[in-house]
């Protein structure tokens, strides 16, 4: 060992350093060699479908939006007929697409925690179906489970005369019909009743809140901001000289319904696919969510006096949802994703909206743009959204 | 304390710890009835468990028409492709079966009972077919079983080998599949629009394993990257990628890639390949860098005092360790892209799913959505089930070596 040569001590580094073994300058140079290939490839991506398009004889532009798109949609939330603009048809998929997504999000949110509870639950029948049920959804494709609802069931129901009757519900191949309000003229008044109702019941809560802060003391909150609501809302309904809603039935017409609420075979398989799918999901999040809470804190909970109900709401619950809210906003995402899959049972989304504008314009580019823009905004929303919420439910360390 | 423990009898005169026994009521009363709303529960459900049981039971065995699966089995498994071919698709089962057998031999301790009824199964599905698959599946299950005689016979090489031959099994079997260039002679070129069934099921699967896991790792070490341009432009394909659903890249994928290379014609599979690898990349780059951002900063830093450039880091030291930090997780990023592939039916292509529909516009089968639809439930389900068993063994095994 001794008598190894030490190396020479290493020189003083010098300032005249040869540039092109800088560390800075390599690093430099090295991204814009990234950047200038990305850019090349970009470059000659571009300029061959430019080539292409007009060999085609099809100039980019999102001018064609404003002609009229000659075609029907199925269901649609806002007036639309053939003779609307592509733009207005495109709008029509996107509200069906954030209906059946908010729908779905907030079901699957319901059941996810129920399964989720089931698979905790002490009841071993209970348990081993929940367990059955996550591990059915988990490991057959969505678009397997949509065509089955959709063809299996809802297509193989009877026709509307011979509907399948569920209290005041028909069950047929149109779909599922139901008891709905129509509004009636005193509605936009009784709009404005609801928008204060909702004001006062929210000013009510504040007021506790701040009292039960002041007062140190718990005070009853949910009970009465409720109550407030609720008391307006029927006041209002009284007071006003027609009601703002009248209900009405399903008639059973000739080959459909008339009248009533009638929901689509495409929209109630949709929904129900993307449901109970993405619930399998969030019970397995929830279940481990709870889990993650730590025993002790139940049993100190208790050794502090409080009783089941308060542990699980005030100890349990907040902590869980820590763990809770990341993985539970990436299902949301999921499932807002997942409902481009209407498409495949002829449920006018945004996609299958788009879908058709291709076939019928060409415009291909311009579609897919739209498209990916859109559901690229609706994702960057919601996981703003849930950010915001997670950070108020996080573990403030100190 | 220390007299007081010496002066009791030895230890193994203590009463072993009350064990818990149940009789058949015991269990009955802890599991089923422990509490008036735990028996209410049990009831309800009981009762709708046993209906929907009985008119489940009813329908499959006097009323579904089991004949479509029976008489369409062939295309629901390779679709189009070709009679002559066929052996290729059984040499790849084979070679899986061999490799399986190998695996579970070396690192498959303790658990002969399932191997058995794992190597059961081909013989078992060997009795239900007739003429060339029962030979065929016979083959397999053989082969299994000389894969774990083999594996018996422990030595270090062996399972080199072994891993050698996971890594080039995969692109084997696109090899064997497709064939080569010569129009005639045993591989001859299989054209893509040929395959079908569970076979282009699972080779879109392969594929999109295959090629999007380096193009995955290349993203996260990108994304982790000091340089900032290299970062913004990885965080901006990850999170385009991850914010769109997979059918509207697939659609991209089947609409501009012939406007983006004019000249070259790219058939539909291929289209849809890659639609599926860009897709799945930036799912795996975030799984991966999962894994990067659990390796601790010191493994860097000794990196770095052993003098290895980045490169060579990344390489030796840091990949190794992330990967393997996360292998559960990217097995399941590969059960969710088994079921995507689904999805390609949308862009017309025949997997199981294109097949299943082509099959219901058969006339003879009209109507028959259930019993079709239940059955590719069945094969994806069975295929999910086996990963994700694997990949718990193999999560728990990986927890018991740290």
């Amino acid at each position: 060992m001794a008598n190894v040569p030490l190396p020479p001590p290493d020189s003083p580094p010098r300032m005249s350093r040869v540039f092109w073994r800088d560390d800075r300058f390599i690093q430099l140079a090295a991204q814009l060699i990234v950047l200038s290939i990305v850019a090349g490839l970009a470059i000659i991506l571009v300029q061959n479908m430019a080539a292409s398009l007009q060999r085609q004889g099809i100039a980019l532009g999102f001018g064609f939006l404003d002609n009229a798109a000659g075609f029907d949609i199925g269901e649609s939330l806002i007036r639309y007929t053939n003779s609307d603009t592509f733009a207005r048809a495109l709008l029509v998929g996107l509200l069906n697409t954030l209906l059946v997504s908010v729908l779905g999000i907030v079901l699957a949110t319901i059941l996810g925690i129920i399964v989720g509870i089931a698979r905790l639950s002490s009841n071993w029948l209970v348990n081993r179906l929940a367990w059955l049920f996550i591990e059915l959804m988990r490991n057959v494709p969505l678009l397997v489970l949509l065509i089955f609802i959709y063809t299996a069931f809802f297509l193989k129901l009877p026709r509307a005369r011979q509907a399948i009757r569920l209290g005041p519900i028909y069950l047929s191949n149109r779909g599922v019909a139901m008891p709905w309000g129509e509004p009636t003229e005193t509605w936009p008044i009784y709009l404005y009743i609801i928008i204060a109702a909702v004001g006062s019941a929210v000013l009510v809560a504040i007021g506790l809140r701040l009292w039960q802060e002041r007062s140190g003391r718990p005070k009853p909150i949910a009970l009465p901001a409720l109550g407030t609501f609720a008391a307006m809302a029927v006041v209002g309904w009284l007071v006003l000289p027609q009601p703002p809603l009248t209900i009405t039935t399903p008639q059973i017409a000739a080959f459909n319904f008339r009248g009533g609420l009638v929901l689509t075979p495409e929209f109630m398989a949709l929904l129900i696919g993307l449901v109970i799918y993405t619930a399998a999901f969030i019970g397995e999040v929830v279940r481990a969510g709870i889990q993650s809470v730590p025993r002790g804190q139940v049993e100190a909970a208790r050794a502090l006096g409080l009783n089941s109900r308060r542990t699980l709401q005030l100890v349990v619950f907040p902590q869980a949802l820590r763990v809770i809210i990341p993985p539970l906003t990436s299902q949301y995402l999921n499932l807002t994703k997942n409902s481009s899959l209407a498409v495949a049972i002829g449920y006018p989304d945004l996609f299958a909206v788009s879908g058709t504008i291709i076939n019928q314009t060409g415009r291909a580019v311009e579609m897919i743009a739209v498209v990916m823009g859109v559901y690229l905004s609706v994702s960057l929303l919601t996981s703003l959204l849930m950010n915001w919420y997670n950070r108020r439910v996080r573990l403030v360390e100190r | 304390m220390s007299t007081t423990t010496t002066s009791l009898p030895a230890r193994a005169e203590a009463l072993p710890p009350p064990t818990e026994r149940y009789t058949v009521l015991g269990w009955l009363h802890k599991n089923l009835f422990s509490t008036w709303y735990n028996a209410l529960l049990t009831v309800i459900f009981g009762v709708v468990v046993i209906l929907l049981l009985r008119s489940a039971l009813e329908w499959a065995l006097t009323q579904a028409r089991w004949e479509v699966i029976t008489a369409n089995l062939r295309l629901f498994m390779v679709g189009q492709y070709p009679a002559a071919a066929t052996w290729r698709a059984w040499a790849c089962v084979v070679l899986l079966a061999l490799l399986i057998g190998l695996s579970w031999g070396i690192w498959g301790r303790n658990q002969r009972a399932g191997a058995i009824t794992f190597g059961a199964l081909p013989f078992l599905l060997a009795i239900l077919a007739h003429g060339e698959a029962r030979v065929a599946l016979l083959i397999v299950g053989v082969a299994g079983a000389i894969g774990f005689a083999l594996s018996r016979w422990r030595s270090a090489q062996l399972q080199r080998i072994t891993i050698l031959g996971w890594v080039i099994y995969f692109p084997l079997v696109i090899l064997l599949i497709s064939g080569l260039g010569s129009a005639d002679g045993p591989l001859s070129l299989v054209t893509t629009n040929l395959w079908g069934g569970l076979l282009l099921t699972l080779l879109l699967t392969v594929v999109g394993i295959v090629f999007s896991f380096p193009l995955g790792v290349l993203l996260a070490l990108g994304r982790q990257s000091s340089l900032p341009i290299v970062r913004a432009l990885c965080v901006i394909y990850i999170e385009v990628i991850r914010g769109v659903p997979l059918i509207t890249v697939l659609f991209m994928a089947q609409l501009m890639l012939p406007l983006f290379l004019p000249g070259v014609t790219i058939d539909r599979v291929v289209r849809a390949m890659a639609g599926i690898v860009l897709f799945s990349a930036a799912y795996l780059a975030e799984n991966v860098r999962g894994g990067l951002q659990a390796i601790p900063r010191g493994q860097y830093e000794a990196a770095r005092a052993l003098g290895l450039n980045t490169w060579k880091m990344m390489l030796l030291i840091i990949l190794p360790q992330a990967l393997k930090a996360v292998i559960p997780i990217l097995v399941g990023q590969f059960i969710a892209l088994f079921k995507d592939t689904s999805l390609v039916v949308i862009v017309g292509l025949l997997d199981l799913m294109g097949i299943a529909k082509a099959v219901l516009a058969q006339p003879d089968f009209l109507g028959l959505q259930a019993e079709v639809y239940l059955f590719v439930a069945l094969v994806y389900g069975v295929f999910c089930y086996l990963m994700s068993a694997f990949s718990q063994r193999l999560e728990a095994r990986l927890n018991a070596a740290r």
